[in-house]
């Protein structure tokens, strides 16, 4: 079986800068990350080989040169290899760009059973990209995957979904979208970074994927960024500054008060089902 | 009327049922339609029967009932495969759906197969008076900033949309609408099957729904101080949230996590106990009538967007709420 897990390097920090002219978020500065839940994603793979003896993990990510250190933490956590997708002319690829890319890059690779992702970033936090490559893909996708259960030729997936868990029978091939409760990464292990070390990472470019000009980046994507601004946040305020023992008492009949305008004080069947 | 692109809206399917959600869906496909002198079309994938009569009262000129006869015509492959072929026989100039896991797995497969733009749980939509195109407004960067985006070179716009973003509004039984049943065939490709469903069990106050919300964050200080919030939310009655540094630290489950990766609520009041405000969080809470807060950090940005502001430590000043509470209903019975 041929495993290919999606994953992506985000700000390690919530301190990701975006260009105020382009609307493009910038990248390159600070500490960066494995996207958590792609974490999750790549433990499940490494389960499933090994459940599964003779199966291949590829980890796929675009990114800029400095992403090659995801892969090298996915190969740490047992991935067999890693393949790259940078290039300047992906740069500004909206989600839709970045599918057309990574599906391209899994029509090369060829032959594949399942794809896994981390069913969003903490960047963009879309959760657009798996859905859409596997569209571009003509594969099913599973999404809000919470527990996997892997067969040769199809897989059994619970979705979490806001009313209930959805069981669904997919053939495979198929691309899977995991969220945090599928399972627990355990760290990798020194012997996995040192193996992890020594792997060279291939770097495809528009030409390996036969992508045409126009087609990728910003020039390709369809949406774009037109405004980015801090909300005004403005409603009329009351204060009470509850500092001392004596101001306690108030503040807490202020709010009281609120609570008992709107009969709220009261437990009553207000609350919905 | 000329053939003017029609704002489409997609219903939120649950359990084969056509779900409240789609009232706010068709309030904000009601107000672009009326910018533009459109249409709005209402989509409903996977069923052919409902109170479709209800989607014309809240605002839809027609209701399209898209269905491949198949009884479990609603998961997402072959859903979005419907989507594609009623946006293509209808040609909409946008399509909004909800951002829940129904319209967030669907849009995504649906532009892709369309190739165009999609931006995902937009808090805001409106249109551009210069050009008419769509303005998509979301938080950005975990949350920090908004960004507004837009679909210029293709067709049809299309965006997912935070629940709760909108009150629905515009309910009006004599509107006259039409509705129509249309079928595709999409048997050439069945690659998923439903096995089961499992409900949630209700033991626990529906966040979303509740009229009254206690949520707590990093000023809570502590996993004992953030329980004093249980208490409270008990004595009250009110659904219990937390921020997402209150469930990273532990404090919480993720289902309590309220704000742009966690729930959206809309209760008649919010209570925000050692909140610091982020845009995150607040993308979750402004739709709330009133938000009290209260956080010892007087510069904290929750105060622009609190209707009543205490400026004191968290954890304090609910243990003494939690006594008047109890003061007040112990008075209570003795009258």
């Amino acid at each position: 079986m041929k495993i290919i897990v999606l994953i992506k390097q985000v700000p390690g920090t919530a301190n990701t800068r975006m260009n105020p002219e382009t609307g493009v978020m910038i990248r390159d500065a600070g500490e960066t990350i494995l996207n958590p839940l792609d974490e999750h994603a790549v433990t499940e793979a490494v389960m499933i080989k090994k459940k599964h003896p003779g199966t291949e993990v590829i980890a796929l990510t675009m990114g800029p040169p400095s992403a090659q250190k995801v892969l090298r933490e996915a190969c740490a956590r047992g991935a067999d290899r890693g393949i790259l997708l940078s290039d300047k002319a992906f740069g500004g690829s909206d989600t839709l760009v970045t599918s057309r890319v990574l599906a391209a890059a899994i029509r090369k690779i060829g032959d594949t059973n399942l794809i896994l992702a981390g069913e969003k970033a903490t960047d963009g936090e879309t959760g657009q990209t798996g859905p859409m490559t596997a569209a571009l893909l003509d594969m099913p996708v599973l999404t809000f995957v919470h527990r996997l259960e892997v067969n040769d030729m199809h897989i059994i997936a619970r979705r979490m979904v806001e009313d209930g868990i959805e069981e669904i029978k997919a053939d495979l091939p198929a691309l899977v979208t995991v969220v945090k409760d599928i399972n627990n990464p355990p760290l990798p292990t020194i012997k996995g970074y040192i193996l992890a070390k020594k792997q060279k990472f291939p770097v495809w470019g528009p030409v390996d994927l036969a992508l045409e000009d126009g087609t990728m980046g910003l020039k390709g994507s369809p949406t774009r960024v037109v405004k980015i601004f801090t909300p005004k946040l403005s409603r009329q305020t009351t204060f009470y500054t509850a500092d001392t023992k004596e101001q306690l008492p108030g503040a807490a009949e202020a709010i009281i008060k609120v609570l008992k305008s709107r009969s709220l004080t009261e437990k009553g069947d207000r609350y919905g089902v | 009327m000329e053939s003017k692109q029609s704002v489409m809206i997609l219903a939120e399917i649950r359990s084969q049922q056509v779900h409240d959600l789609t009232w706010e869906m068709l309030t904000w496909g009601r107000k672009l339609a009326d910018k533009l002198g459109v249409q709005v079309d209402c989509v409903v994938l996977g069923i052919e029967q409902g109170n479709f009569q209800e989607l014309i009262h809240w605002g839809a000129d027609r209701v399209l009932a898209v269905t491949n006869g198949r009884p479990d015509g609603i998961l997402a492959t072959p859903a979005a495969r419907l989507l594609v072929e009623i946006i293509r026989a209808e040609q909409p100039g946008i399509v909004i759906a909800p951002a829940t896991t129904f319209g967030r797995t669907i849009m995504p497969i649906t532009a892709a197969r369309l190739a165009t733009g999609l931006t995902a749980d937009c808090t805001e939509l409106d249109i551009d008076p210069k050009d008419n195109l769509l303005l998509q407004t979301r938080p950005a960067i975990g949350g920090n900033i908004m960004a507004t985006i837009k679909t210029a070179r293709t067709k049809p716009q299309m965006a997912t949309v935070r629940p709760r973003s909108i009150k629905p509004d515009g309910f009006d039984h004599t509107r006259q609408g039409e509705v129509m049943i249309k079928q595709y065939d999409t048997a050439n490709a069945w690659p998923e099957t439903l096995l089961s469903f499992r409900h949630n069990e209700e033991n626990d106050i529906n966040l979303e729904n509740a009229d009254l919300v206690v949520a707590g964050g990093k000023g809570m200080k502590s996993k004992e101080n953030y329980q004093q919030l249980e208490e409270l939310a008990v004595l009250l009655g009110a659904g219990l949230g937390a921020t997402r540094d209150a469930v990273e630290a532990g404090w919480a489950p993720f289902a309590r996590q309220v704000g742009l990766t966690g729930k959206t609520v809309s209760p008649k009041v919010y209570i925000a106990a050692g909140v610091s405000g982020k845009i995150q969080h607040l993308a979750g809470i402004l739709t709330s009538e009133y938000i009290i807060a209260i956080n010892e950090d007087a510069d904290s940005q929750i105060f622009k967007v609190a209707d009543l502001g205490i400026i004191g430590d968290a954890p304090t000043v609910v243990t003494q709420l939690i006594q008047a509470l109890k003061d007040l209903k112990t008075d209570g019975k003795e009258h």
